[in-house]
């Protein structure tokens, strides 16, 4: 058994995601080596030396792959992972958009989003938006998985000094080209990695009411999120998005405000340690899995919490 | 400039499934079933791409039981001028679905094709993808924006983060998300027309490609249920109890 890691990282560092994926791979049998390409990577792969239970990494430092693109970076991969049994990647936008091009041209079917490996070859996935959870056996010779980050925890960085090893530029199949990126800026912790989100929903009413959570998300230290509802009415960019097709988060706090729980939410945040509910209607399926819940209008129930941190 | 575009019958996403008491499988007995959501905005946008005049045909497909028929007299109504069904009574795996399309494209050469990021069902994320690598093809997943040009599609994907822009030549794949467009309701003379509309049934088995299940279901079972905790009175309630009982805030 012989396992690669195809790690996510932003050219500076490894994102969190990576470092639960690696987990992920420790626990199936065989050697785990970690795969980073991308432009002036020397950073990200002194970081992924340090990642326990990793044996070697292989490094293609190009422009070529500097943004990611998955026809680029799917042939990179395809000429470089002979006599591998696994390929595994975070189920992050990354992971999903890279990892079926792979599936394809070993002709193994993938299997999604896992939250748990039962051995090497059989593992737990949500179905159904998270409403079920299957247990899949694959059978292909390769299997390529992708992780679901908040079921994993993070991998230990006890190491020192793996192994690497260049690999050589693919040359760019032309015929995807990168043209630019918009991304967030925000000084608060990333939604994923967060240990304390607080979400709005259509209840907010507006993008501008959502600066009565920012200010509780900055005492807490909290990322904000907000449901499909919130987003779709244009209060908070799409990145905001907790759902089954938006993050998939599991923090220690999830603080749900004028959200009523519809099953695509729930399907993002359900996993959360304690789970908060704020909302006016009582009758709201959130308060069917809040730990805590408050039935009370947000207008004034927000600036209360807020003074009474 | 040719349309095609997959869609798939899924459970309505307002229904909760459950397992069967065997939990062999999920309960899809007598459930209600709809075109998946990513897929009408697939189609949605194909629509408009012809009313706008970049497009000449849409074409709709699906792959499954012959009921599918059902969502796609649905696309027919929203817009697409013929329909195909790949028939077969097994459920496939994107891979195989993938292949299907594939053989499929060999024959109508459309230029772009739309599908939907991922099904409500199976949550897999992957069938565009696939198609993208048989037919090397370069690919856009998660669009929120497309810009069609005559050799070219510049498209907005919706990444971890923000938003990313690629140019991609055509032919091309497309996947959608939530914000690429609202879809539109059929109405009643639209659906009318519609069963007149071409909609031809071709079974998987000739199409000559392995459509064999390369995973196994084991077991589907519900997941840790989470009880309901208590309702607190106030804010200062609510704040005492993640101090100090539940010891999530400092």
């Amino acid at each position: 058994m012989s396992i690669l890691v195809i790690a996510e990282h932003d050219n500076v560092s490894l994102k969190g995601s990576t470092l639960n994926t690696v987990t992920a791979a420790n626990s199936l049998s065989g050697d785990v080596t970690v795969l980073i390409a991308g432009t002036n990577v020397d950073a990200v792969v002194s970081e992924a030396q340090s990642l326990d239970g990793v044996a070697k990494i292989l490094k293609c430092d190009s422009e070529t792959y500097a943004n990611s693109i998955a026809e680029d970076l799917s042939s990179l991969i395809l000429s470089n992972c002979d006599g591998y049994t696994h390929i595994l990647a975070p189920a992050t936008t990354f992971g999903k958009n890279l990892m079926p091009r792979i599936a394809a041209k070993l002709d193994s079917q993938q299997v999604s989003d896992i939250i748990s490996v039962e051995s090497d070859d059989t593992f737990k996935r949500p179905i159904y938006a998270g409403s079920c959870i299957a247990t899949v056996k694959s059978n292909d010779s390769v299997k390529v998985i992708t992780v679901r980050s908040t079921a994993f925890d993070p991998v230990n960085k006890g190491n020192s000094g793996i192994e690497v090893l260049d690999i050589s530029d693919q040359g760019s199949s032309g015929i995807c080209k990168f043209v630019g990126e918009e991304l967030a800026q925000s000084d608060r912790p990333e939604l994923t990695a967060a240990n304390i989100i607080i979400s709005g929903g259509r209840g907010m009413q507006s993008g501008d009411n959502f600066h009565l959570l920012d200010s509780i998300a900055d005492k807490l230290g909290a990322a904000v999120g907000a449901s499909r509802a919130a987003v779709d009415a244009g209060f908070v960019p799409n990145d905001y998005q907790v759902g089954q097709t938006g993050k998939i988060v599991a923090p220690d706090l999830y603080i749900a405000v004028g959200i009523s729980g519809a099953i695509q939410h729930l399907a993002g945040m359900k996993d959360s340690k304690v789970i908060v509910a704020i909302n006016k209607d009582e009758d709201a399926p959130i308060f069917q899995v809040s730990d805590y819940g408050l039935v009370a209008d947000l207008f004034s129930a927000l600036p209360e919490l807020d003074s009474a941190l | 400039m040719k349309i095609l575009v997959p869609i798939k019958r899924v459970v309505d996403y307002n229904v909760k499934v459950r397992p069967l008491s065997d939990n062999s499988n999920v309960d899809l007995n007598n459930v209600k079933m709809a075109v998946n959501p990513f897929c009408e905005i697939a189609l949605e946008e194909a629509v408009r791409l012809k009313e706008a005049g970049k497009a000449s045909e849409v074409i709709a497909v699906s792959v499954g039981k012959s009921e599918s028929q059902e969502q796609l007299r649905t696309a027919l109504a929203l817009g697409a001028d013929r329909a195909i069904l790949i028939e077969t009574d097994s459920l496939l795996e994107p891979l195989a679905i993938a292949k299907v399309l594939q053989k499929l494209v060999d024959d109508e050469k459309p230029d772009l094709i739309i599908l939907g990021k991922q099904a409500i069902d199976g949550d897999n994320n992957q069938t565009g993808q696939m198609l993208g690598a048989l037919l090397d093809y370069p690919q856009a997943t998660n669009a929120s924006e497309i810009e069609l040009e005559d050799s070219s599609v510049k498209v907005t994907r919706e990444i971890d983060g923000g938003l990313q822009t690629l140019e991609l030549t055509i032919p091309a794949i497309i996947t959608t998300d939530l914000r690429l467009n609202e879809p539109r309701y059929a109405s009643l003379p639209n659906i009318m027309k519609a069963k007149k509309k071409e909609l031809n049934v071709i079974p998987a088995n000739d199409m000559g490609v392995d459509i064999n299940s390369r995973t196994e279901l084991l077991s589907v079972e519900l997941p840790p249920s989470r009880e309901a905790g208590v309702m607190v009175e106030n804010i200062d309630e609510l704040v005492d109890k993640l101090k100090n009982e539940a010891k999530v805030i400092q």
